[in-house]
């Protein structure tokens, strides 16, 4: 499944983060403010990976999940 | 040095590895492979001025052919395309290692579940079942009875992709609930670790608890034919420590091991954690030494 979350990207009184819808829940949630395109980040709220899919605005998605292929 | 990073997920990996590039003033260009398309002569990825490409690709289908086309292109990538088609598959891993003289676990493939069954019977309970291709410890089976080997295979043959048909059967070592991580690069190591686990899967990525581990000669000198038998670059050889005796549990501190396994698209952060070494800064002073060499018309391949 593939959820695109709200157009955000509002930096915080602290400027080590960034504000962000969570694609799932609507929830507004902080991502570090180096974040970067294609950047996996467990979501606060449920622990669901996102990605990171563009920075200006800030958009997120539920990452892709696990292949069979993947790994080291 | 202009580095170019094959990648379809920014992974705490690397982002350390990014974020020492750019520490270092290196010019970074992001490849999502998912974006990209890999013709016969040229790419979409804009690879032209790279001086070295580093493969992360989680996925080892994209990793195998990415690094092929970029490889034929003649665009310096580490790994080579080589190293990822002998690490990606444990049968041709086992092999290398064999052929190279390196102690590994006793190993059989077999294409029937009939001939997998009698590799099994063979061997022993338990022994151990595995995917030609896959990582993590997933889909890993120790076979305790005749009757689970049965099903499991059963299973395998309806219900796997074709690669699932090949039956890796390898016996099972008795290893001191833990085993052995070190990352190093043209079989030089930057790091090791323990990984323990009261399960017999001790993989980090499976929760295995993770210390930092200093490498005997006989260790660094297996690390080192490990790395030159899969053709080299930046890897991940695992080690499992053995008893001297045949009879003799576990092996801890036995300064014997056995390698089973080298894996080519490597995982740091839980190294880079659980040592005291700057594990990002060492692969980092490699790159550049690759990207020095390339330039110079050497190969990147050791």
């Amino acid at each position: 499944m593939s959820v695109h979350g709200r157009v955000s990207g509002t930096m915080t009184s602290d400027t080590d983060t960034l504000l962000a819808e969570d694609p799932i829940t609507g929830e507004e949630i902080e991502l570090p403010a180096d974040v970067e395109v294609g950047e996996i980040i467990d979501s606060p709220v449920t622990g669901t990976e996102l990605e990171v899919i563009s920075l200006d605005p800030v958009t997120l998605e539920e990452a892709p999940e696990l292949e069979e292929d993947w790994g080291e | 040095m202009h580095v170019g990073i094959l990648y379809s997920r920014i992974r705490k990996d690397e982002k350390l590895l990014l974020n020492e590039l750019r520490e270092r003033g290196h010019e970074v260009e992001k490849i999502d492979v998912r974006k990209e398309r890999f013709g016969l002569e040229s790419t979409t990825a804009n690879v032209g001025d790279l001086d070295l490409v580093v493969d992360r690709c989680l996925s080892t289908s994209r990793s195998l052919y990415a690094t092929k086309f970029l490889d034929s292109y003649g665009v310096p990538v580490v790994n080579s395309p080589e190293t990822g088609d002998v690490c990606a598959d444990k049968a041709k891993n086992s092999l290398a290692l064999a052929e190279a003289n390196i102690p590994t676990p006793a190993t059989e493939v077999a294409f029937t579940k009939e001939a997998a069954l009698e590799a099994i019977e063979s061997f022993g309970y338990p022994c151990v079942l595995k995917p030609v291709v896959g990582s993590w410890g997933r889909l890993m089976a120790k076979i305790d009875t005749r009757d689970a080997a049965e099903a499991i295979l059963e299973h395998k043959e309806t219900l796997g992709h074709y690669e699932h048909k090949v039956f890796y059967v390898q016996e099972f070592v008795d290893k001191p609930g833990r085993d052995i991580r070190a990352l190093a690069v043209d079989g030089e190591p930057i790091a090791a670790m323990t990984r323990s686990s009261d399960h017999w899967l001790t993989n980090a990525a499976k929760g295995g608890e993770t210390a930092s581990f200093e490498l005997d000669d006989r260790a660094l000198e297996l690390v080192e034919r490990a790395s030159d038998a899969v053709g080299g670059g930046m890897l991940g050889v695992d080690l499992m420590e053995v008893g001297v005796e045949p009879e003799a549990d576990g092996g801890e501190g036995s300064g014997e091991y056995t390698v089973h396994e080298v894996n080519h698209t490597v995982e740091f952060k839980a190294l880079d954690s659980a040592t005291d070494v700057d594990v990002p800064a060492k692969v980092v002073d490699w790159l550049e030494a690759k990207a020095a060499a390339a330039a110079d018309g050497e190969e990147v391949a050791p």
